[in-house]
């Protein structure tokens, strides 16, 4: 048996080689265009591969050649800004290539193996050095050092180490078993990077969106899901995520989705700033777009490729934050590669294994000591595109399994135009537990109370409604109607928010605890009043609430707000003496 | 280039021919099969093997035994393009249906096309102003988008889609787009509505038909779209021209790809529809667009027929997930006398952002848009309550909402069919409509635009 075997057969993205040696996972060449595939399945002598380009034309006895390799991804600096295809191609080096259709056949290194980067050691020669240790880094943009690491299973003694400028290929250190170590590495998707340990993660991944920090907060190291029909605004809320959130690195995978919205990232990303450094956006961002018609099979590879750069970077101890949308168009592609193998469907026509094939993605998510020693943690964040909305279908199901955040996405709310459309009565976080302690240090003591009190004024306000349906609002007591006030000045001053605004679009998160405070500084003031005689309407429409809740989209609203409190409480407090 | 002819066929099913000792048959070829009784059929191999070879007949497998020939014609499916197709009917599987020649190719082209490089692309801008209100208001369509009416049987849909094919045109530029327009599985009746249409208007010059009608054969139905949208591409990517596609019906289409992933045994997906459907969808609707470098676009109208008025169903649902928006036709309103029955609620195009304000349309378009939207919904939802309640018990802010959602209905959605409102006109008359309600309830209009539209501040 050689590397080398002929097509049996082929039926779409799925071919069949004989007479080659092969085994799981290997990556391999087909045809006389060299089409990149990977072998899934063995039957005796036949190897099945998925192949990640179209197969049209393609006839059997062409030649089949195994690279003996699996799929893998080079990870080294240049990554940073780069826009790759599923399978890390990058889309820049493909349009000068091809033109501006993909086309098959071709090869393209994953960032410039030419480019000179500055390499400052951090070990010394004589050093012994483990595997996953940092021994030197390269200023890859401004804001980002790229650690160079020993490749995982390698250690030894420093024979001798560079200092200097070198490209990514050149030996920059040698050890003492004669194994040279370059700047670039390889590491197979499938495989999740070793790490020492898994933490509980303990620190909020800061987002900015106002329903997200403070009702449904996410933790550094944890997984979320982001159910939604489609028109609920998944892309939108994905794409402030990765504006704005707290991660020192951003990976985002367009999995299966629509071209002209990847074109939007890629025109809007290198023009926006990132609030927590000042600096351009693009420089944190590695971005992967497969879009819905481009090859099947590296839909299916796209999400791992994207995990495993985002594994990569946590080994370096920063906080990486990786987007998926939509988890679902990468689970149909298993599905349709499953149905091509004929293989026996579970759910739905998907595969059986399709829940731990999720759980195993969700799980590469957490906060870790790195091999170096550090701590750094990788956030997953995917979006599912349930049919019809239905979140009892099987992606939906597998995915609430694993993950403990869910932000759940509603169509009737955006059909209100109330954005971001989260459902905050079925959305859930398990996180608050760990993160409350961070909560009460870092922002206000009373941080989770006042939470608690938002949200069950929320819950109240869902059973009165039931009775408004009814009977209308004048029938409800005087106080009823004031809680359903508070609660509608929670969801229309607090819980919405405009992400495309430019003030609006970003809420700190002390801000964001103050506004809550001034809701219920309003409750307060509102049901003193009318205890003393004030009228719901006269409390409700005092112009300096109205002033308050208008503020929120001018800039310096963090100093301001207390004094719009402080005026607000007055009018408030005056209404009964015009009485 | 024609091959040997086979007489290896050992079993047919459904649409689905299956052959076997072949040489090397390569994915995608096409075949052509002639019959004992020399009839002519075509093919496409849609599985391969040193054993078995599997082919998809467009035309039907009538009459088709194991006498039959079989040849493999060495390449696969390509349409000859030239600027000659414009002003053409040619039939579902690419051959002239009009009786004019054979279409003499500069080229011929994939029918599959390759998928454009999301780097290469070039986010749509340019509003398109269609004179409907209803969608420029609200729904505003840009040239490049793919948006799609959801509408139901019985709808006047045709009627929309040939009024936004007449009328569709660029913001102050006559620059004019060519149709293309595909038919999949419609009546004759149906097509003879479009093409006198077309006809009458002198539209059809500047159109591309392909035609698979409801007695064609349902296989043909698959790769007609595809036919279609390499036409389009190619006047518009090497012929600067700006398409507007226009299929109909997309419910046909996903029907045709049901029946032969049935007659192929394929594990069905939701309602008997193959688990690909997402991807194959997504190979056609993501065929519009506007690349860098050139200067010509594509925009797809895509019609589709809900199943049932259901929006849920796979085929709208997936569809949904695709494209940049939805209108969406209501049978309620149809039914109320209103034309065009456009529920401009569930309806979006999410691209609207990138294409209204002060530069292109008019810089209150997108707060007048908003208010109006809002409105209606709101008053909308009263009828719900007065039905239960009574009007009586409405305050004056809910009376005046009340009252507007019916204006909206009888006068900014109700149009004739050869009405065309430019954007001035409609957002005036939005603001006409609008001062029904008193300001103050009118919340999410900027006041330096009430200052500079309000009718009580203009004369």
């Amino acid at each position: 048996m050689s590397n080398e075997g002929v097509i049996y057969r082929i039926s779409g993205p799925v071919v069949t080689a004989t007479g080659m040696n092969a085994a799981m996972y290997d990556v391999v060449r087909v045809g006389e265009e060299g089409l990149m595939g990977e072998v899934i399945e063995l039957h005796g002598d036949k190897a099945v591969i998925q192949v990640y380009e179209d197969t049209s034309g393609i006839r059997p006895g062409e030649p089949v050649l195994n690279t003996e390799e699996t799929l893998s991804v080079s990870l080294g600096p240049g990554l940073l800004t780069q826009i790759y295809d599923g399978i890390q191609r990058p889309l820049a080096t493909l349009e000068e290539v091809m033109g501006v259709f993909i086309t098959r056949g071709v090869d393209a290194d994953a960032f410039d193996l030419e480019k000179n980067w500055k390499f400052e050691p951090v070990v010394a020669k004589g050093d012994t050095v483990e595997s996953g240790q940092v021994i030197g880094n390269v200023q890859e943009t401004e804001t980002i050092v790229h650690k160079i690491m020993v490749p995982p299973g390698m250690s030894g003694k420093v024979k001798s180490i560079e200092s200097g400028d070198f490209n990514v290929t050149q030996t920059v250190c040698v050890l003492d078993d004669g194994s040279e170590l370059q700047m670039m590495q390889k590491w197979p998707v499938r495989t999740p990077r070793p790490y020492r340990q898994k933490y509980a993660p303990d620190t909020p991944l800061v987002t900015g969106m106002r329903i997200l920090d403070f009702l449904f907060p996410l933790a550094k190291g944890g997984a979320a899901g982001i159910p939604g029909p489609f028109g609920s605004g998944k892309t939108v809320t994905q794409q402030s995520l990765a504006k704005y959130s707290d991660a020192q690195l951003v990976v985002y995978i367009g999995c299966g989705e629509r071209g002209n919205e990847m074109t939007e990232v890629l025109d809007e990303f290198p023009h926006l700033i990132d609030p927590n450094t000042g600096k351009p956006l693009m420089e944190r961002t590695v971005m992967i777009a497969n879009t819905s018609n481009m090859p099947v099979a590296a839909r299916e590879a796209s999400v791992y490729t994207g995990i495993t750069i985002a594994e990569y970077f946590r080994d370096m101890g920063y906080d990486v934050a990786l987007m998926a949308d939509s988890t679902s168009r990468w689970a149909e592609a298993m599905r349709e590669i499953s149905s091509r193998l004929e293989e026996m469907p579970g759910e739905e026509g998907y595969p059986a294994y399709l829940s731990s094939r999720i759980a195993e993605f969700y799980e590469r998510a957490g906060r870790v000591e790195t091999l170096n020693g550090d701590d750094g943690s990788v956030t997953v964040i995917g979006a599912v595109s349930p049919p019809g909305g239905d979140i009892s279908e099987p992606v939906s199901q597998g995915t609430l399994r694993i993950v403990k955040v869910f932000w759940g996405l509603d169509a009737g709310l955006a059909r209100q135009r109330h954005f971001p459309a989260i459902n905050w009565l079925n959305s859930y976080s398990l996180y608050p537990q760990s993160l409350d302690q961070w909560f009460r240090d870092n922002i206000a003591q009373d941080f989770p109370e006042v939470r608690t009190q938002i949200s069950g004024l929320l819950q109240v306000e869902a059973e009165l409604q039931e009775i408004v349906q009814l009977v209308g609002s004048d029938a409800l007591p005087v106080d009823q109607q004031l809680t359903l006030e508070v609660a509608r000045m929670i969801r229309e001053f607090f819980l919405q928010q405009n992400g495309f605004h430019e003030v609006d679009a970003y809420c700190d998160i002390h801000l964001q605890y103050k506004m809550a405070k001034a809701i219920l500084s309003f409750q307060d003031a509102a049901k003193s009043a009318m205890a003393n005689g004030g009228q719901l309407n006269d409390v409700v429409n005092v112009p300096a609430r109205t002033d308050l809740m208008r503020g929120r989209f001018e800039k310096g609203y963090v100093d301001t707000i207390e004094g719009m409190i402080k005026s607000m409480n007055e009018e408030i407090a005056n209404t009964v003496e015009e009485n | 280039m024609s091959g040997k002819e086979y007489r290896t066929i050992t079993d047919v099913k459904g649409p689905l021919v299956f052959l076997n000792k072949t040489e090397p048959v390569a994915f995608g070829e096409i075949v052509t099969l002639r019959l004992s009784n020399g009839t002519i059929k075509n093919g496409q191999v849609l599985d391969t093997s040193d054993d078995l070879v599997i082919v998809q007949v467009f035309e039907g497998t009538a009459k088709i035994d194991r006498e039959s020939g079989v040849t493999f014609m060495g390449d696969v499916f390509k349409l000859p393009v030239s600027t000659e197709l414009v002003g053409r009917i040619l039939d579902g599987a690419g051959r002239p249906r009009d009786g004019g020649p054979q279409i003499v190719a500069d080229e011929k082209a994939d029918i599959i096309g390759a998928a454009i490089n999301p780097y290469s692309r070039q986010s749509p801008h340019d509003f398109i102003q269609t004179g409907i209100s209803a969608i420029d208001c609200c729904t505003t369509l840009v040239r490049g988008q793919k948006l799609p009416i959801f509408s139901a049987s019985g709808l006047p849909h045709n009627d929309i889609a040939l009024q936004i094919a007449r009328q569709a045109k660029l913001k102050g530029s006559d620059e004019e787009f060519i149709v293309v327009f595909c038919a999949m599985g419609i009546t004759a009746e149906e097509y003879n509505f479009f093409r006198s249409d077309l006809e009458r208007t002198g539209a059809l010059e500047n159109a591309v038909l392909f035609v698979n009608l409801a007695d064609d054969p349902a296989v043909e139905r698959i790769i007609t779209p595809r036919l279609a949208l390499t036409a389009a591409e190619y006047l518009a990517f090497e012929k600067d021209y700006h398409v507007l596609v226009i299929y109909t019906d997309m419910t046909n289409y996903c029907d045709a790809l049901r029946q032969i992933g049935a007659a192929r045994e394929e594990v069905p997906g939701r309602r008997g529809y193959p688990g690909y459907m997402y991807t194959d969808l997504a190979m056609l609707y993501e065929r519009a667009g506007i690349v860098k470098g050139k200067k010509g676009s594509i925009t797809q109208f895509p019609i589709l027929t809900m199943p049932g008025d259901d929006i849920t169903h796979p085929i709208p649902d997936l569809s949904g997930y695709i494209t940049e928006g939805q209108i969406v036709i209501s049978r309620e309103l149809h039914q109320q006398g209103i034309y065009p029955p456009i529920n401009v609620l569930p309806s979006l195009s999410r691209l609207m952002g990138s294409c209204i304000g002060e530069k292109t349309t008019r810089e209150d378009h997108k707060s007048v848009s908003d208010q109006m939207y809002a409105a209606y919904a709101q008053g909308r939802e009263l009828r719900g309550l007065v039905a239960i309640v009574g009007e009586d018990a409405l305050n004056e802010r809910d009376k005046q909402l009340l009252d507007f959602s019916g204006v909206f209905e009888d006068k900014f959605l109700r149009q004739t069919r050869d009405e065309d409102r430019s954007i001035e006109e409609t957002l005036d008359l939005c603001w006409s409509l609008m001062s029904s309600i008193d300001t103050k309830y009118l919340v999410r209009l900027d006041q330096k635009w009430i200052e500079k539209y309000h009718p009580e501040n203009k004369e």
